[in-house]
């Protein structure tokens, strides 16, 4: 993969963002990504085909037939074939996994791959309605009004009992201040503005059950956003097709995707049994410890999420993850760098596009091109891993990278 | 008749108006949530809305049902569990919509006082007019066999006034609202000498479902709210034309409107607080409480002035403030009009003058917006009067003599009887007219 490209992610936070006036639509987004991409890989010629990745874009926007949007970017791209992805907040993810089987399977060898998505065009309690299409539709009736809030905060609740609640609070609060730390350091980050002193106390603020759902308050949570991301899938060939050296690319060493049946309930709350079966089987794919990663960009639609996934992938035992994020071990500075330019709460999540957003960010870390919010690469640890999560643990993409040779 | 059935059947008069349009929201959200209580299925809730004209109702029904939906989409988590057994209802979009039609089901707009010869509560909300006002509460009450109570919003005739003119045998009370009813969480509740005491317990009832603060004020006109702002506005007006001695009037209005802005830490100055008000009521209220008053005459010649040439301030339908004392753009005051040219002059072409005649704000100085809100503001306060009052600038003084004013205003308030005590006067100014502090304070000695 080379040639990534991030825009903003617009939303409440950015001081460009104005509820009431005009905003950016999918079209812009898809045109900003795509072009951002091309002009890096010399142009629409070099493409073969293009995977989008977006969730909800029929509810959000009234829009259907997200693949024949691609052709927008540049007229080069028409009569090209290219293909939608949908798999919640996994779409990105998705289109991703698209783009990389078709480069295995020699159909391709330059796969421009989006994802997009825009949401802030409705306000945030009908917002949840769209996005609980991420689950189960018969659940929804007795579910909360923030649905996917209320799933997660159901987690949370549980490991609240299992694990002591001030204890597991302590590190989801410590989780959304490394969010917010790492936003900063992004110009494209939602958070990249953010200027509160003292984020942990701050996010230790007491959940209000009446206004919002019994477990998390609101700086548990991803961002509303609005955003597109882009990057390029290439072969060996493709590489060469477009002039870029194998070192400014990442190499795909490996992915591991899982599907859990959206009808049913995880046996154990306290667990995200799918994000481990797909990290699982990126990591043995790819023959590489997790000792091996450098770095990892979880998807933490909210802290719990960030806090469950250091025990899915085996960085702390069932129960020990709040403790390894709260003694600063996956801050920048930490013994495994997560979200280093904020993740989902702190860059942002414009759902289907943060798939995408995450290989852009392993590529620029991986390449030295993460600007201000570069960390250093240990030459033991070369590995950069994305985990891209839909639904509640439902469908779930782990892909391991690292740099070209 | 107990609580729910009371509001059973309920008219609001004056229901178009500024206040009776957050009485009618307010009341509609209450009686439709006591309709979707599972122990009341069976009731028929009515609300009705008279007022005089069909397209004054017509916007009425736009604004509440904008307003209702704005409420929902704020209590979509409770109201996901009144209407968890409605299986059709699913989505937050359809309970919400649900219930902006459960509400407009509730209300009836009309134009014909009969509607309210069934109520067994009547809001009034007319315009501050004792004889109209007299009119029809007795000719509702003439027409209605249930004794309904009243429950006017009058800013300034004395209750008992109304009871015994209206004979209404004390099925009467002062609910006074603050402007907008549906942002403003201070009532001023007044009863008159003979309310009776179901009529009083019903209100407090109301106010508390209401999440209001009420503020018990005794029947004196203007209660407790209007009895310190209008006397602390001829305050600013007198003080005002005593400098144009030695400076042209409209100079003087704008000095006097910034001493008490920024000065006194107010979330505006007394000249912008006529104009919100409208120079026109506040010259009203005035001539309806002035016949009250024994000591003290409470008349202003320049608000006469002001009417006569036709400057009137107040509030266009949209919200937006409409030139008065001061113009505005886009909210902010840029100019102060100028009764001798008869235009407003703007503020560019003297305001530095002034502001160095009153001399630089002291050194702590924060702007109302940063005070209120804050946490440490009892402390800021102290510390900023603290230098103030070392200081002697024009503006120190005239600010040290206008809080000493604010402050034997509301002292009297509590020694002729209006308030019951000082907490209580300055709870009306800290949550009816948004001062950081009350008026009578210990700040300036
Ligand atoms: N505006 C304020 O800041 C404020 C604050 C507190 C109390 N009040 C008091 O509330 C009352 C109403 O004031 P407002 O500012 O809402 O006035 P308003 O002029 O906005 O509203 C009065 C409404 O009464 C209607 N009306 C007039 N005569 C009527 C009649 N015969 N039958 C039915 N409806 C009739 C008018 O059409 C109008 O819609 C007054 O007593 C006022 O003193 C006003």
């Amino acid at each position: 993969m080379a040639a990534g490209y991030n825009s903003i992610s617009l939303g409440t936070g950015r001081k460009e963002f104005n509820p009431k006036k005009e905003r950016p639509g999918l079209d812009q987004y898809v045109k900003e990504a795509g072009q951002g991409v091309l002009k890096q890989i010399g142009g629409a010629q070099n493409v073969d085909e293009s995977a989008i990745g977006n969730f909800m874009a029929a509810r959000f926007n009234n829009q259907g037939h997200l693949a024949a949007f691609i052709p927008m970017i540049d007229e080069g791209l028409r009569f090209k074939p290219s293909v939608r992805t949908e798999g919640a907040c996994a779409s990105g993810a998705l289109a991703l996994v698209a783009g990389i089987r078709s480069v295995l399977a020699e159909t391709g060898e330059v796969v421009l791959t989006l994802g997009v998505e825009v949401q802030n065009t409705v306000k945030a309690i009908y917002g949840a309605d769209i996005l609980a299409g991420a689950g189960y539709y018969p659940e929804r009736k007795e579910g909360h009004a923030y649905f996917f809030p209320g799933k997660f905060s159901d987690r949370a609740g549980a490991y609240y009992e299992k694990f002591g609640r001030e204890y597991a609070r302590k590190g989801m609060a410590r989780w959304f201040r490394n969010a917010i730390e790492n936003a900063r350091l992004c110009p494209t980050a939602q958070e990249y503005q953010n200027t509160v002193k003292d984020l942990e106390a701050l996010g230790l603020t007491e959940p209000n059950p009446r206004g919002f759902v019994d477990n998390l308050n609101v700086f548990d949570c991803s961002k509303v956003s609005d955003g597109g991301s882009g990057i390029a899938i290439l072969s060996e060939e493709g590489l060469k097709r477009c002039g870029i050296p194998a070192s400014e690319a990442v190499e795909v060493v490996a992915f591991g995707q899982a599907t859990f049946d959206i009808s049913q309930r995880p046996d154990d709350l306290t667990v995200m049994a799918t994000t481990a079966a797909a990290v699982k089987k990126a990591l043995e794919s790819a023959g590489i410890i997790k000792e091996q990663l450098g770095t990892v960009e979880t998807h933490d639609c909210f802290t719990i999420a960030g806090v469950l996934a250091t025990e899915a992938i085996g960085f702390a035992e069932h129960g020990k993850g709040a403790q390894f994020v709260a003694e600063g071990h996956t801050a920048r500075d930490g013994k495994i760098p997560f979200n280093t330019t904020g993740g989902l709460v702190g860059w942002g999540h414009p759902t289907g596009a943060t798939g995408v957003h995450q290989a852009v960010t392993i590529w620029e870390q991986l390449t030295g091109k993460a600007g201000d919010a570069q960390i250093t690469i240990h030459p033991d640890r070369p590995y950069g891993m994305t985990i891209n999560m839909g639904g509640d643990d439902k469908t779930v993409v782990a892909i391991v990278y690292k740099r070209g040779e | 008749m107990n609580y729910t059935e009371r509001l059973e059947n309920v008219t609001v008069i004056g229901a178009a108006g500024k206040m009776g349009s957050g009485i009618l929201l307010l009341t509609a959200l209450e009686m439709t949530d006591l309709s979707l209580m599972p122990e009341n299925k069976d009731k028929t809730f009515v609300l009705n809305a008279v007022d005089v004209s069909d397209s004054a109702l017509k916007g009425l029904v736009e604004y509440i049902r904008g307003q209702v939906q704005k409420a929902a989409e704020k209590k979509t988590v409770a109201l996901r569990k009144v209407y968890a057994h409605r299986t059709d209802l699913i989505e937050n979009g359809d309970i919400i919509n649900q219930y902006v039609n459960d509400v407009l089901a509730v209300v009836r707009p009309t134009t014909r006082m009969e509607a309210a010869y069934d109520s067994k509560v009547i809001f009034e909300a007319i315009k501050e007019d004792p004889e109209l006002k007299v009119r029809i509460i007795k000719q509702i009450d003439s027409n209605n066999k249930n004794n309904p109570w009243f429950y006017t919003n009058t800013s300034s005739i004395p209750i008992t006034q109304l009871d015994e003119t209206a004979g209404l045998g004390g099925r009467i009370i002062g609910f006074h609202f603050y402007n907008p009813p549906a942002i403003q969480k201070l009532v001023e509740l007044i009863d008159a000498k003979y309310t009776q005491k179901e009529v009083h317990d019903f209100s407090l009832e109301f106010a508390k479902k209401l999440k209001k603060v009420v503020v018990p004020s005794n029947d004196f006109a203007g209660f407790i709210g209007n009895g310190h702002f209008m006397r602390d506005a001829l305050h600013g007006i007198q003080e005002a034309q005593r400098l144009s001695a030695n400076m042209p009037l409209h100079e003087a209005i704008y000095m006097i409107n910034k001493v008490g802005q920024d000065f006194l830490v107010r979330p505006m100055g007394i000249f912008q607080l006529i104009d919100y008000v409208g120079v026109d009521v506040v010259s009203y209220i005035m001539s309806v409480m002035n016949p009250h008053l024994a000591d003290e005459n409470l008349h202003s010649s320049l608000l006469d002035k002001m009417l006569e040439i036709g400057v009137k301030g107040g509030q266009y339908s949209s919200g937006a403030q409409k030139d008065g004392f001061l113009k505005y753009d886009k909210g902010r005051a840029v100019a102060v009009y100028c009764t001798e040219k008869r235009d407003y002059v703007s503020f560019e072409s003297f305001a530095t003058k002034c502001d160095e005649q009153l001399g630089s704000l002291p050194g702590s100085y924060k702007p109302w917006k940063a005070v209120n809100f804050s946490k440490g503001k009892d402390a800021d306060l102290a510390a900023y009067f603290g230098e103030l009052s070392t200081m002697n600038t024009m503006g120190a003084q005239l600010a040290k003599t206008y809080n000493a004013r604010s402050n034997a205003i509301g002292r009297k308030l509590v020694s002729d009887g209006v308030a019951n005590n000082n907490q209580d006067v300055n709870t009306v100014m800290l949550t009816g007219f948004f001062h950081a502090y009350g008026p009578i304070n210990e700040y300036l000695k």
